[in-house]
């Protein structure tokens, strides 16, 4: 059972490769660098290393969003196209929980954090449950601090994780104080082997109607809505 | 005795997703359009994101389309042809990205088309080229005139300097309060109508193939102002035929002056705006009388964006050995001289 799983939901490019539960390849950069000009190059550098050709493929796996609404459109485009086109099975994972999963050994809850710009995140809630990830809160944006607020409730401590992390430390420390855990640099990096390790036992999405989890409506889409509820 | 060549083409540089497989560069053997228009109708204009999102909705579906409207699949095919620009980048990146998806999944070559190439090339589908030749490329983000001495080869000798005609037809038919897309509005206003209004030509300098046509564009809306200070009251209908015959006027001119200055044996028309009734019908009467060139219009399906006309440029882009490789991009500001 080959798995490619591809994530450009990030600066983060990563592709990997698993044979059954064993990781067999993985390529990962962290640069603000064109994702469109450099996934293809990557998968093939690195099948091309792996001695695997495309059509020895069984499952496409991809990082379906929240990130970057043209970086997630990159690697679902191809996702879906390779599945589509090799006719095998395509699966889409969480971002966030990309993200979530680099916490493995961490015992209570996790909240994988991309920042959304003015005050708000791309998060959900997250823990490990008998060694696997589980969503405890679905993926949102919302701001900070109402997330911090909901999460203050918990009575647990929560991990906060991802690059994003040091732009909003101090809001998260104001109102969690102790029961906040920060990390972000290396230890906070999405790893593409564990977005191929979530998506080997995820089921087959509907391929044709697949589609990055962008979370939020395009901007004018928001501003028509609006528009239409006024004139009511 | 040649190998046939089957080129599959995608292309979704604005608010069309499409894809086609072309025979020989001059044969559809299928040829698939999935239109955002109904989309994008609400917002008066194509949103780019909106545009992006769904290209990723509707690009597999097409291709299913196209591959079962041919009874084919990968095997019977020699090679993969993408528009790389220009266009939406967003959008753009969806067709980019799906066609490296297909060359490496199949391992066939990939080819890269310039757009404004692929809408000249639709042509070529109805009638086999002959140099040189003259395009009239008109569109919603183009206007320009383009010679051709050989395949492949494309020099610009005239664009517009501010206002592509279609852009212009949009702004026109907004202030006449017409539906987005206002140019089929227009055209069809002005078949009712007559230009009754004295409007301004651009011609600019002796000699100049390039146009203008904001002040046209301004002219319109500046008449219409000072008819409604005045309570005078304009019929819609002889607005739209005065604006259409000044652009069709210039576009006309010009082209019949290169056409000859070039001695060309064939002018083209392409791009969106030759779906234009009155644009076509203009360069009819007055092609009539040069006998010794020869005019083509493409039928209006496939003047609009397509990929039966980026597969048919990708064709001679294969016969030529213009391939790329997997780090093929899109580039929305493209030029038709460097592609
Ligand atoms: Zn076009």
């Amino acid at each position: 059972m080959k798995v490619l799983a591809i994530d450009t939901s990030t600066y983060a490019l990563g592709v990997s490769l698993l044979d059954g539960e064993r990781i067999i390849g993985e390529h990962m950069t962290n640069l603000n660098k064109n994702h469109s000009l450099r996934v293809m190059p990557a998968i093939q550098a690195l099948m091309n290393e792996c001695e695997v050709k495309p059509a020895e493929l069984d499952k496409i796996v991809v990082a379906k969003g929240p990130g970057s609404y043209t970086g997630v459109r990159i690697g679902v485009t191809i996702a879906k196209t390779l599945a589509w086109s090799l006719k095998i099975p395509l699966a889409g994972v969480s971002s966030l929980a990309v993200l979530a999963a680099s916490a493995y050994f961490y015992p209570s809850y996790i909240s994988p954090i991309f920042d959304a710009r003015r005050g708000r995140v791309y998060t959900g809630l997250y823990r490990f449950e008998d060694g696997k990830l589980v969503a405890v809160e679905e993926d949102q944006n919302i701001a900070l601090t109402d997330w911090c607020s909901q999460l203050k409730k918990l009575d647990r401590e929560v991990l906060f994780l991802g690059e994003d992390v040091h732009l909003h430390a101090e809001s998260i420390q104001e109102i969690m104080a102790d029961q906040a855990l920060l990390k972000g640099g290396l230890a906070a990096s999405p790893r593409p082997s564990d977005l191929a390790r979530l998506g080997l036992h995820e089921p087959a999405a509907d391929l044709h109607s697949f589609v990055p989890n962008y979370i939020r409506l395009a901007e004018a889409e928001t501003k028509w809505l609006e528009q239409q509820k006024a004139e009511e | 005795m040649k190998k046939d060549i089957y080129i599959l083409g995608l292309e979704t540089s604005c608010d069309e997703t499409a894809a086609a497989i072309i025979k020989n560069g001059r044969e559809i053997v299928a040829n698939v359009v999935s239109s955002q228009i109904e989309s994008h109708k609400r917002f008066g204009g194509v949103v780019p994101e909106i545009a992006s999102r769904h290209h990723v909705e509707q690009i597999t579906l097409v291709l299913e389309d196209t591959l079962q409207q041919a009874n084919m699949t990968f095997d019977d095919l020699d090679a993969i042809a993408v528009t790389k620009g220009p266009g939406l980048v967003g959008a753009l990146l969806v067709g980019v990205n799906a066609a490296k998806a297909l060359a490496f999944a199949h391992q066939l070559p990939l080819i890269g088309v310039h757009h404004i190439a692929g809408h000249i090339y639709a042509n070529r589908l109805i009638k086999e080229f002959t140099f040189p030749l003259l395009a009239l490329v008109v569109s919603g983000g183009h206007t320009e005139l383009v010679l051709m001495k050989e395949h492949g080869s494309f020099e610009v000798i005239g664009e517009t300097r501010d206002d592509a005609a279609g852009e212009a037809y949009d702004k026109v038919a907004r202030t006449l309060n017409l539906p987005y897309p206002g140019g089929p509005h227009i055209d069809r206003l002005a078949a009712e109508g007559e230009p009754t209004i004295d409007l301004p030509r651009a011609w600019l300098e002796e000699g100049s193939y390039d146009f203008s046509f904001s002040g046209l564009k301004s002219a319109v809306i500046n008449t219409l102002h000072n008819a409604e200070q005045r309570n005078q009251e304009l019929k819609p209908e002889d607005v739209a035929a005065s604006f259409q015959q000044s652009v069709i006027e210039v576009l006309t001119a010009k082209t019949i002056k290169a056409a000859k200055e070039y001695q060309v044996k064939q002018v083209l028309l392409a791009g969106g705006v030759a779906a234009n009734r009155g644009l076509r019908k203009a360069l009819e009467e007055q092609f009539a009388e040069l006998k010794d060139i020869e005019l083509i219009i493409p039928p209006l399906s496939l003047c609009t964006d397509n990929a039966a006309m980026i597969a048919a440029t990708g064709t001679i882009l294969y016969e030529q050995g213009k391939f790329e490789d997997l780090a093929m991009n899109g580039y929305p500001g493209l030029d038709i001289e460097q592609s």
